[in-house]
C-alpha cells in the first residue's frame, strides 16, 4: 500500500490509512486546520488548485461525501466534473478500465472515486497515468480514508491528547468501510483505546489483529468512553440473517441518553451519517449537547482540502523535477 | 523410431526406482529399463548425463478453455504449454461449453487433443445433466466414451441427488470427483474469511465452507461405498479430516493445487487479483496442514487447478475479477521447490506427479513400466531460470509467480514416444 506515497514520502494516493505513516496524518489534520477557518472569511477561495481538473468519479449514490468534495475542490479554484455512474457504463458493456481511459483523455489531473467493490481505488491508482492522483472516497467494504480523517480532526478539535482516550464504535462493523479506516487511523495517531461494540454477526474475523478490544454489550463497551461513533446500519442488513429486526437492534445497540450515561460526562458522540433516527440512535441524542455531527460534515471539506491540496503539491514537485 | 536416453538418473515412485539407468523406447512403448533388449538399434540417442529422468506428469485439473471458449485458450495452446512443463496427460474439468455431459463433447475433446499430438487429455464427465445438480448425467454413456471420472465441479446444494449420483456412479464403478465447498458458505466470498479479508474488507470464504462440505460428502461416500476424490483442499483440518477417513480403510483420495502449497492470505495484500484463487489462499496453518498431509500421502497429487484468463478477466476491482492461476508452468517447478525447502524428497516429490495421479484415475500412465506408454520428462536439476511473461507458453498469463526464480528445468518432453518439447539452451 505504499503505492500512496511517492520516493520522497509524499501523499501521491490517497487510498487507505493503512500503508500510510503518523506524520502524513498529522500533516493532513494540521493542513486542515488552516483551511477551516475559511468559510468564516467572505471570500471563501483559495487559488491552490487553480487550473487543475477534478474528477468526481461515482459508482455507488452518495450525498454528502460527493458534494463536500465538490465544495473543497471549488474551494481550492479547481474545475470540477462530476460523473455519476452508478451501474449505467457498466449496462453498457463498459469496463472500468475503459470508463477510466476515457475520462483520462479529457486531462484530468485527479480522480475522486466512490466504488460498491474493494480495491477499486487501488486498482485505479494502479492504471491511472503518472501525473495523475486517486482519492478513496469509498471502496466497497474496505476503506473510506477522508471520512476517518475528518473524524479524527473532530476528535482532535475536543480531545487533543489522544493518548489516553477511549473510543468505541458501536454497529456494523463487518460491512463498514469507515469503521476499517477509523480503526486504522486511531491506532495509528496513538489512541489509548480502541473498542468496537456489535453483535458476532456484525464483526469482522480475526479482529483481534486489528488493534481493537470487542465488546458485545454496549453498556459494557462504552463505559467510561471519551468518544461515542455511531455507524449506519444499512436497512439490507435485516436480510440476510445478520440481524432479527430494527426493534432488537435499536434495544441493544441503539445509543439513548440513558445509556450513553455509562460514557464519560464530556463524551462526543459522532456518526458519519445520515442517520437512521430510532434504529442507531435516539433523536435526542442525535441533537444532544454532546452530538458534534454536523460539525463532522464542516469539518469534512476541510480535509478533502488538505488532502486534495497535499496530492496536488506533490504533483508540481514531481512536475518540476 | 528407437530411442535410447542413456546415463540419466531414473525417478519411478510406482516402481520404486531411482537410480542411474539406461531407458528404451519403441514407437510409443517403453521396452527396457537398464540393459539394451536383444538387437536394439536406436534411431536416436539422448544423453542425460547428469540430467533427471522420471514418468509424464499427470495434472488432475487444467482447464484448457475449449470447447467454449477458445478466445481465451485451446486444447493446441494449453497443451503444448503443458509439454513444456513435463505434463503429458491432463484431466479437463465438464464445465466446458457445452458442458461435457454428453459423450459427443468427450469424443470432441479426444480428437482435438490426438490431434494436437502434445499430450494425452482425459475429459472428466458431468456428474449431472448440464452441472445443474438435479438430474444424473448419462454416466454409462460417458464411461463408455472414455470418462475416467465425473465431477459436479460446482458446490451440490441437493444431498438426495448427490447419494444418487454417488450410487449410480458406484454402478458403473466411475470415481467421482467432488468439489469440497458448501454453496452459501462460500457464495458472495472471494477470499479467506480470516485477518487479510477483514483488514481489506473482502468478502471472506469461511474454513468452514471446506470442512462442512468435506464432512457432508463422507458420510455419504462411506454409506454408498462409492470411490471419491476431493478436488484441491485449502484448509488443514479438511485434510485431517480425509486421513482420518483413509485410516478407517475408505477408498477417498484429494489433491492440493501446488499455488497452495506457497501462498497464503498474505498475498492479498495489495488487492492482487492474480492471487484470487477458488478455494481461497488461507492462512500460514492452512499451508503448513496441507504441506504435511503432502508429505504423509493423505494427498497423494499436486495439480496445476490451471485457469488461464485474458487480462481484461483480472483488470478489474479484486472481487470482481474470475477466480484461478495460469498454472501449468508452475507445478513442476514448484512441487521441485519443496524438495528443496526439504518437504519432500525426490522420489516423493515425483510420486504426487505421476504415480499419485495414476491412481486416482486408475490409469496405465504415470510410471516407466515395461510396456507402459512413453511418456517420460528429461530434466535438468541445475539450471536456474527466472519466470517471466515472455517464458510462459500458456495463453494465460495471469500468474502470482512472475518473477519468481526457480532451480531445475525440463529439456525434453516425450510423448507416446515422440520428443513433444525440446528446450533450446
Amino acid at each position: 500500500m505504499s503505492a500512496q506515497l511517492d520516493s520522497n514520502g509524499r501523499l501521491k494516493h490517497f487510498l487507505s490509512i493503512d500503508g500510510l505513516n503518523p506524520s502524513i496524518l498529522t500533516e493532513i489534520l494540521d493542513t486542515a486546520e488552516s483551511f477551516n477557518a475559511l468559510p468564516e472569511q467572505s471570500v471563501k477561495k483559495v487559488p491552490l488548485l487553480r487550473g487543475k481538473t477534478i474528477v468526481n468519479l461515482f459508482f455507488e449514490a452518495s450525498t454528502r461525501t460527493r458534494t463536500t468534495f465538490e465544495l473543497a475542490a471549488k474551494r481550492l479554484s479547481a474545475d470540477v466534473l462530476n460523473i455519476n455512474i452508478e451501474a449505467s457504463a457498466t449496462a453498457k458493456g463498459e469496463t472500468l478500465l475503459d470508463t477510466l481511459r476515457t475520462i483520462e483523455a479529457m486531462h484530468i489531473d485527479m480522480f475522486i472515486i466512490r466504488h460498491a467493490r474493494s480495491g477499486a481505488a487501488h486498482f485505479i491508482a494502479k492504471h491511472v497515468l503518472p501525473h495523475v492522483s486517486v482519492i478513496n472516497a469509498g471502496d466497497g467494504r474496505h476503506a473510506h480514508p477522508t471520512q476517518a480523517m475528518l473524524d479524527m480532526f473532530t476528535i482532535r478539535r475536543h480531545k487533543p491528547e489522544f493518548g489516553g482516550l477511549c473510543v468505541a464504535i458501536i454497529g456494523d462493523i463487518l460491512h463498514s468501510r469507515v469503521a476499517r479506516s477509523q480503526i486504522q487511523a486511531l491506532n495509528m495517531l496513538g489512541i489509548g483505546e480502541v473498542r468496537i461494540i456489535g453483535p458476532k454477526t456484525l464483526i469482522p474475523a480475526e479482529h483481534q489483529t486489528m488493534g481493537v478490544q470487542v465488546y458485545h454489550k454496549l453498556e459494557e463497551g462504552i463505559k467510561d468512553a471519551d468518544v461515542v461513533i455511531m455507524l449506519r446500519l444499512q436497512k439490507e442488513r435485516m436480510q440476510g440473517a445478520m440481524l432479527p429486526s430494527e426493534g432488537e437492534y435499536f434495544r441493544l445497540y441503539g445509543l439513548t441518553e440513558e445509556k450513553l450515561q455509562a460514557a464519560k460526562d464530556d463524551a462526543i458522540v459522532m456518526h458519519p451519517g445520515p442517520i437512521n433516527r430510532g434504529v442507531e440512535m435516539d433523536s435526542q441524542v442525535a441533537d444532544g449537547s454532546r452530538s458534534v455531527i454536523l460539525q463532522q460534515v464542516s469539518h469534512g471539506i476541510a480535509i478533502r482540502m488538505a488532502v486534495m491540496s497535499m496530492a496536488m503539491q506533490q504533483a508540481s514537485h514531481a512536475e518540476s523535477n | 523410431m528407437r530411442i535410447a536416453i542413456k546415463n540419466g538418473l531414473v525417478i519411478d515412485p510406482a516402481n520404486k526406482i531411482e537410480k542411474k539407468l539406461d531407458l528404451y523406447i519403441e514407437n510409443d512403448k517403453i521396452v527396457a529399463l537398464g540393459k539394451s533388449p536383444n538387437g536394439f538399434a536406436a534411431d536416436q540417442q539422448i544423453d542425460a548425463s547428469g540430467k533427471y529422468i522420471f514418468p509424464g506428469i499427470i495434472d488432475l485439473c487444467a482447464r484448457l478453455r475449449e470447447p467454449g471458449l477458445e478466445h481465451q485458450a485451446s486444447i493446441v495452446s494449453e497443451t503444448k504449454a503443458a509439454a513444456a512443463a513435463g505434463i503429458t496427460t491432463l484431466c479437463q474439468p465438464p464445465d466446458t461449453n457445452p458442458i461435457a455431459d454428453t459423450n459427443a463433447v468427450i469424443e470432441l475433446i479426444h480428437q482435438q487433443s490426438e490431434h494436437a499430438g502434445y499430450a494425452t487429455v482425459l475429459p472428466i464427465g458431468a456428474l449431472t445433466q448440464k452441472l445443474e445438480g438435479k438430474q444424473l448425467s448419462e454416466m454409462a454413456a460417458l464411461k463408455e466414451a472414455g470418462c475416467v471420472a465425473l465431477a459436479n465441479v460446482f458446490p451440490m446444494q441437493d444431498t438426495v441427488v448427490l447419494r444418487r449420483s454417488l450410487e449410480y456412479a458406484a454402478t458403473h464403478d466411475l470415481t467421482v470427483f467432488l468439489t469440497p465447498q458448501d454453496y452459501n458458505l462460500s457464495l458472495d466470498g472471494c477470499a479467506h474469511e480470516g485477518a487479510v479479508a477483514s483488514r481489506l474488507g473482502l468478502p471472506g470464504i469461511p474454513s468452514a465452507a471446506e470442512t462442512m462440505a468435506v464432512g457432508r460428502d463422507l458420510a455419504l461416500i462411506e454409506e454408498v461405498g462409492v470411490k471419491a476424490h476431493f478436488y484441491h483442499l485449502s484448509t488443514s483440518r479438511a485434510t485431517q479430516m480425509i486421513a482420518r477417513a483413509q485410516y478407517d480403510g475408505h477408498a477417498i483420495s484429494c489433491d492440493a493445487a501446488a499455488h497452495q502449497l506457497f501462498l497464503t492470505e498474505f498475498d492479498l495484500s495489495d488487492f492482487d487479483s492474480n492471487c484470487h484463487v477458488i478455494p481461497p489462499l488461507r492462512t500460514e496453518r492452512d499451508k503448513e496442514g496441507l504441506r504435511h498431509g503432502i508429505k504423509n500421502n493423505t494427498i497423494s497429487s499436486i495439480c496445476s487447478n490451471h485457469e488461464p484468463w485474458d487480462a481484461d478477466d483480472k483488470a478489474m476491482p479484486f472481487c470482481a475479477t474470475e477466480a484461478g492461476i495460469s498454472g501449468l508452468q508452475t507445478l513442476l517447478p514448484l512441487t521441485m521447490k519443496l524438495v528443496e525447502e526439504k518437504v519432500l524428497t525426490l522420489s516423493e516429490a515425483i510420486a504426487r506427479l505421476t504415480s499419485g495421479p495414476a491412481s486416482i484415475l486408475n490409469i496405465n500412465s504415470g510410471s516407466l513400466s515395461l510396456g507402459a506408454l512413453a511418456d517420460v520428462c528429461i530434466y535438468d536439476p541445475n539450471i536456474e531460470w527466472q519466470l517471466t511473461p515472455d517464458s510462459l507458453i500458456s495463453l494465460g498469463h495471469n500468474t502470482p509467480f512472475i518473477d519468481w526464480y526457480f532451480k531445475g528445468k525440463v529439456i525434453q518432453t516425450l510423448h507416446a514416444g515422440k520428443i513433444v518439447f525440446q528446450e533450446h539452451l
